[in-house]
């Protein structure tokens, strides 16, 4: 007697195991398709490219070599020149320190939202996301002007001894810094709001009622609860921050380079896609790597 | 072993008033608890019993009033300044510690030493019958399991007073027995103060010393499990704790009373014109013939039901009509004519 196959329930119908497992490859197959046309195939293409050479005019020379690593590193044809190096150090620090900035800004921000009555929270809520709405390069634009010489901002920062008599906020690595902050800030906002608003208040009143101090109490009640929301806050915007060039390149003047203006540079005016291929793969590690991290420490979710 | 310098006090509750918006919760609520004293707030929900122990726990804080615990005013302490600790309706467990860490987080805050802590949370997790969950999370454990953390999670504090706020709701009927027994043997082997609420009337009756029955932020009755069923003093009590027969009544003279169908004999002054009387129903006497006893009245048997330890009999007194319970083997056909004694010592006038 032969065994007979294993039925279960699943959205109402009696299916199989076996049956489900094909059923959902077939489901999945047009995205699964997709991803690897479109994602997949390019990145292998992306990190061949990245270990051959430019050749004469913008082509393509096919002799694998660590060469485009080397440059990257610092050896250049005429010794030691580690710009490339410091622009990609620049670019994590920018993006690092743009994402502690939003989410010092984001953390007291969810909870005052959140500690508003129903209606007027949705207000907020949307106030924080309408600039988004707007293109990119019109917001930077806007800060351009906001921070220019001529405007307020900059007398302001003269006065007080910010800044020197003749210099203005723009161009600079002060207005890079609010161009990033104001366009990454609503996504850290948003997953942060969501935990604060997911909050189970009885856990707090537990750590008060087990007489933790205030502190205690807010890292084992709040923070401890808030955990993932913290960390999908911090991928959200590191990760777009890593590869962001548009704000540094109008608001940083013509010194101010980042690894997104270094690759855009390299595919455009420098006609050398292999090292321009280098960097997007360093871009990308950069990328997987803290999502790998994060995802470690958020435990449970997975945001890969 | 260390013990809060409190622990020896009684709590005190001097007029407290409370409310929310337009709501009044409170209404100038007085109450004294004795030191080792298993106490129950019982009431419908919305009653105020929740908000009640939480001004005692000091999550909230009361408009008017004064909590005391012995002679100290307590009501503008904090929760972690008070030795007060609590069993949360949801347990409020801490989803990122496991069972261990979470007994040993009061012990940990209060910076007791490493020794002491190690010795008292095992101590208390043997006590609660938890000692294999040590290294579970809470989101591992079934419900009853998590009570027994929450409990021990209290109680190895050795507080004062310890609050439950509906702790068993969330569990199914028979382990809800069981863990019932578990909380009386308890309380009466750690000897502290216990202040229960609870909905249930029957978890009421089976723990408590004392039960204050709650209804509109007013304690409406207070006494022991058998003075409040057995002597209701309203409506409200009379029917929230059991099931009673309340007859509508109007005043003859203080030995009296007019039924709708006929004068009954009652052993307490009416304080009224017209208000209930009520009586329990196992407390209605059937007679197949009259007998020459006060309050027989003829009755007419409407329905019978089977309750498993006993009947009970819808009987209609000249169209009203009472509830009696009998003994299995005391068994009346429908439809057959008897007599139902109201005997005057079972009578409660009501004060409404």
């Amino acid at each position: 007697m032969t065994k007979p196959p294993k039925y279960e329930v699943f959205e109402g119908k009696l299916t199989t195991r076996c049956r489900m497992k094909w059923e959902g490859t077939l489901l999945s197959a047009p995205g699964m398709l997709t991803l690897f046309i479109f994602l997949l195939l390019p990145i292998v293409g992306l990190i061949v490219l990245a270990f051959m050479q430019r050749g004469a005019y913008g082509t393509i020379n096919w002799t694998p070599s660590v060469d485009n690593l080397k440059r990257l590193i610092g050896f250049s044809s005429f010794g030691w020149a580690p710009d490339n190096a410091v622009i990609v150090a620049r670019s994590l620090i920018l993006a690092t320190v743009t994402t502690l900035i939003c989410l010092l800004i984001a953390f007291p921000m969810s909870f005052w939202i959140a500690a508003h009555k129903k209606s007027t929270r949705a207000l907020l809520l949307a106030l924080v996301m309408v600039p988004s709405c707007t293109n990119l390069v019109i917001r930077t634009y806007a800060w351009m002007l906001v921070l220019g010489a001529q405007m307020p901002p900059t007398w302001i920062a003269r006065a007080i001894g910010l800044i020197g008599e003749t210099d203005s906020l723009y161009p600079g690595q002060f207005a890079v810094y609010i161009g990033m902050v104001s366009s990454m800030l609503p996504f850290a906002v948003l997953p942060l709001y969501t935990s604060v608003e997911r909050l189970d208040w009885n856990i707090v009143e537990a750590t008060r009622d087990l007489y933790a101090s205030p502190l205690r109490s807010f890292c084992h009640g709040v923070l401890s609860q808030m955990k993932s929301g913290i960390v999908a806050s911090i991928i959200l915007t590191l990760v777009p921050s890593l590869g962001m060039y548009v704000v540094s390149d109008l608001l940083g003047g013509s010194k101010y380079m980042l690894i997104g203006n270094l690759i855009q540079q390299q595919f455009g005016s420098a006609s050398d896609w292999p090292f321009g291929a280098m960097l997007g793969v360093i871009l990308i590690l950069a990328s997987v790597l803290s999502l790998a991290v994060f995802q470690k420490v958020g435990g449970g979710r997975n945001y890969v | 072993m260390e013990q809060s310098p409190l622990s020896d006090a009684d709590l005190h509750i001097r007029s407290i008033c409370k409310s929310f918006g337009k709501k009044d919760v409170l209404r100038g609520i007085d109450l004294d608890v004795c030191n080792g004293e298993f106490v129950t707030l019982l009431g419908p929900s919305g009653c105020g019993k929740t908000t009640l122990l939480r001004i005692i726990g000091g999550f909230e804080k009361a408009d008017s009033g004064e909590v005391l615990l012995g002679s100290e005013v307590i009501s503008n302490r904090s929760p972690n300044k008070r030795p007060i600790n609590t069993v949360f309706q949801s347990y409020a467990l801490f989803p990122h510690l496991n069972v261990y860490e979470n007994v040993a987080f009061g012990l940990r805050s209060r910076k007791v030493n490493e020794d002491e802590i190690d010795m008292r949370v095992k101590e208390m997790m043997k006590l609660s019958q938890i000692t294999d969950l040590a290294e579970e999370f809470p989101e591992t454990l079934s419900g009853g399991q998590k009570q027994r953390v929450a409990l021990a999670r209290a109680l190895v504090n050795e507080p004062g007073i310890l609050l439950l706020d509906e702790p068993l709701s969330a569990l199914d009927a028979n382990l809800r027995k069981s863990l019932q027994r578990e909380l009386k043997v308890l309380q009466r082997k750690t000897s502290i103060t216990f202040i229960l609420v609870t909905h249930d009337q029957d978890e009421a009756i089976a723990v408590s010393d004392r039960i204050l029955v709650m209804n509109h932020g007013r304690i409406e009755q207070s006494g022991t499990p058998e003075e409040v069923y057995e002597h209701p003093v309203s409506r409200f009590v009379a029917t929230f704790i059991g099931e009673a027969n309340i007859l509508e009544c109007k005043r003859i003279d203080n030995k009296s009373v007019e039924a709708m169908f006929g004068t009954l004999e009652v052993n307490r002054i009416p304080q009224w014109e017209a208000g209930g009387v009520a009586v329990r129903m196992e407390d209605i006497f059937v007679h197949d013939q009259k007998i020459e006893k006060p309050n027989v009245f003829p009755a007419h048997i409407q329905e019978r039901i089977f309750r498993g330890d006993y009947w009970e009999f819808l009987m209609n007194l000249n169209g009203t009509v009472v509830n009696v319970m009998t003994d299995p083997d005391e068994l009346y056909e429908v439809g057959s004519d008897i007599f139902l004694e109201f005997a005057p010592e079972y009578l409660q006038v009501l004060c409404d």
